[in-house]
């Protein structure tokens, strides 16, 4: 294993993901999930550092990044509300929740709540094909969920940082 | 002082997400209130995703589960005695007498739901390490011709020969080879891998170490969905350990055999389920899909000759190594040997996993052990195979759910999802959804696809807003012929099927809806 990063470079956390990931084969991936785990977004900045560390073009490292759902160019809420749009769950009420969900945050898929508590996001399978309606906060998979249930779950996590 | 009560409680992302961590804190609470020592157990799901969460308790040598839980019914179950087994509306009694379980013939899923998922102990002395230690004993040229003969074909949806893609891989020259899983589960319906990687995640890496010893190849690769945060964490932890207990490593349980595995992510792309594309993505590029031949098994992870096989695939191995290919292939009959993990989804009363050897009929998995469906209603139709599976009608429900009996009736079986909608589904509506849903996932890579989805989705909403000639329907059919044939993947190619079955399915729905 290498020595660890100078201090300098550890506390640029965009330097450290390079640090980290670079040296491994097909680093690209991992280093845009580190990334954006910690930064929040991969901005036009961390595209050129990145691109630029991988000896790559910037527009190859944005080709990557805007292919895949899950990254993205520009900050979000504090909190990801994704939402199962696949069959499994239109089968018992998806697009209800769905349109209940774009109610009480008054904003539509891919939207920011004014607040900056939460985007929202439409995901296409969680995984919980048998108790549907799914949702996932962040990293937290939620099942059989209908409007009384989202409320109740927005409530709590708003206060959340 | 008598011994701790144990209790197990699911801890499944599904059983989670009802609320499991909820009932094992609040069962730890009252049992502490009460001066009662339990010890409770997180486990795999049982696959009773219905009765989750599930909890177990072990008394008089014997493990009785009440389910559903909520944390709501704990006052009035401890009322009952739960942590004696006591009566209780919720008890179902020991899960292998109950009929939704015992009818089922768990081999894949032998292991999973009975202990903590990463308790290394517990699975080698339930026998979870036979496999690899019989492969180790064995020459390359044995180990495929176990999986070859006990006929295991890839439960990834393309059904290819488990063994004959080993062999391929076995008998290009000695270098760097890889082993590859996918593990990017999006069909809809469909969480048998989820199950699996977090209630028996050792399992899956012995079956990637036996794939190793097979073909040669000394580095494997888990490319996991981005989506399934807590198989993630379960198989980080499996892998640590794993290498630690010496399974994974520079010797593979202290024999001169090298293997190892590294967990990678994917980002929220469909099409990384396509072996290509999700080389390409683990590559570090876009995932667009590749040309082929060459054949991954040839040219596959940076060049070198790959195994790309599917979770449940690879889970599959090591029963094949430790129990020998017979046994496995005498569950099953024809060309659809060995036991199928089904998925029983959508809208249904009781809906899980179901492990069985083909053959089963759609009927008897919905009614027999689904219940019917969820809102009582009637079953108007089933997908099967994920978003790109044909829907069937409620008229074809006898039909087996063999590769055979599914394509007989323009079916596939795909991954093994089942997902059941009842009479009030729009199936014109789920017509131009599967082609959204193409559209939306395509890699863009070929015309029939990225072009051909967006129009047939136009002309579809079209149709769902009784819109569209008879005119534009036979274009709608000429679209489907050209997708089909001159698509370069599954996506493209297979994305019709959906939308076909519901045009020949429910011609009346049709009908109505012409202008």
């Amino acid at each position: 294993m290498s020595a660890p990063a100078s201090t300098t470079a550890s506390a640029d956390p965009i330097d450290a993901a390079i640090a980290e990931h670079r040296r491994r084969r097909g680093p690209l991936l991992p280093l845009l999930h580190a990334v954006q785990d910690r930064v929040g977004c991969i901005s036009d900045e961390a595209v050129a550092r990145i691109a630029d560390a991988l000896n790559l073009s910037r527009a190859e490292v944005h080709g990557v990044v805007s292919f895949y759902d899950h990254f993205r160019r520009t900050p979000g809420g504090r909190h990801r509300v994704g939402l199962c749009r696949a069959e499994a769950c239109q089968a018992v009420g998806a697009r209800a929740l769905e349109a209940e969900a774009t109610r009480q945050l008054g904003v539509g898929i891919g939207g920011t709540t004014p607040d900056g508590a939460f985007t929202l996001q439409g995901l296409y399978c969680l995984g919980n094909c048998a108790a549907g309606p799914s949702l996932m906060i962040d990293e937290e998979l939620y099942g059989r969920v209908d409007g009384a249930r989202l409320a109740e779950l927005l409530a709590q996590w708003r206060s959340r940082p | 002082m008598s011994a701790a009560t144990r209790v197990y409680v699911s801890g499944d992302a599904a059983a989670r997400a009802l609320g499991a961590d909820a009932v094992a804190k609040g069962i730890a609470d009252r049992a502490a209130a009460a001066g009662r020592a339990v010890q409770i157990v997180r486990t795999g799901s049982r696959g009773l995703v219905w009765a989750e969460p599930l909890v177990e308790v072990e008394t008089g040598g014997e493990r009785i589960a009440y389910g559903p839980v909520t944390a709501r019914d704990l006052d009035a179950l401890f009322a009952a005695r739960l942590l004696d087994g006591g009566a209780h509306a919720a008890r179902l009694g020991r899960i292998e007498s109950h009929p939704w379980f015992a009818r089922q013939e768990r081999l894949t899923f032998a292991f999973s739901g009975y202990a903590d998922p990463l308790d290394y102990d517990a699975w080698r002395a339930a026998g979870g390490l036979a496999g690899v230690e019989n492969a180790l004993g064995m020459a390359p040229a044995a180990i495929v011709k176990a999986v070859s003969d006990s006929g295991l074909r890839g439960r990834g949806g393309a059904a290819f020969p488990t063994g004959r893609k080993w062999q391929t891989v076995l008998d290009q020259p000695a270098g760097e080879k890889f082993i590859v899983c996918n593990a990017d589960e999006g069909d809809s319906g469909t969480f048998s891998d989820r199950m699996l990687m977090e209630g028996d995640p050792f399992t899956l890496l012995a079956g990637m170490a036996i794939a190793g010893l097979a073909v040669g190849a000394t580095q494997g690769y888990i490319y996991l969905r981005v989506e399934y945060p807590h198989a993630r964490r379960v198989l980080e932890n499996a892998i640590l350990t794993a290498r630690a207990r010496g399974l994974l490593g520079e010797r593979v349980l202290g024999t001169a055999r090298r293997f190892d595995i590294e967990l990678r992510l994917g980002a929220g792309a469909y099409i990384c389920g396509e072996e290509t594309s999700l080389l390409e993505s683990l590559e570090g590029r876009r995932a667009e899909i590749r040309f082929r031949p060459p054949l991954p098994a040839i040219k596959g992870l940076w060049g070198q000759p790959t195994v790309v096989n599917n979770v449940i695939t690879l889970a599959s191995v090591p029963v094949i190594l430790a129990r020998g290919a017979a046994y496995y292939r005498d569950f099953g009959a024809g060309d659809s040997r060995g036991t199928l993990p089904l998925q029983l989804a959508g809208n249904v009363r009781r809906g899980g996993l179901v492990e069985k050897a083909f053959g089963l009929s759609l009927r008897e998995l919905i009614e027999d052990f689904g219940g019917g469906t969820l809102s009582g209603r009637p079953v108007q139709a089933v997908q099967i195979g994920g978003p790109l599976g044909a829907y069937v009608t409620a008229a074809q429900l006898d039909t087996p759910l063999t590769y055979e009996g599914l394509a007989g009736i323009g079916a596939m079986l795909g991954h093994g999802g089942v997902v059941v909608f009842d009479d009030t589904a729009d199936m014109l509506d789920m017509a131009r959804f599967a082609m959204e849903f193409c559209a939306h996932e395509s890699c863009g890579k070929c015309t029939p696809c990225r072009v051909g989805s967006t129009r047939a989705t136009e002309l579809l909403a079209r149709l769902c807003a009784g819109r569209a000639t008879r005119a534009e329907l036979t274009l709608l059919e000429q679209l489907c012929d050209t997708m089909i044939s001159g698509s370069l993947c599954g996506l493209g190619g297979m994305a019709p099927f959906p939308v076909r079955s519901i045009l020949r399915g429910f011609p009346d729905a049709v009908a109505r809806r012409l202008a």
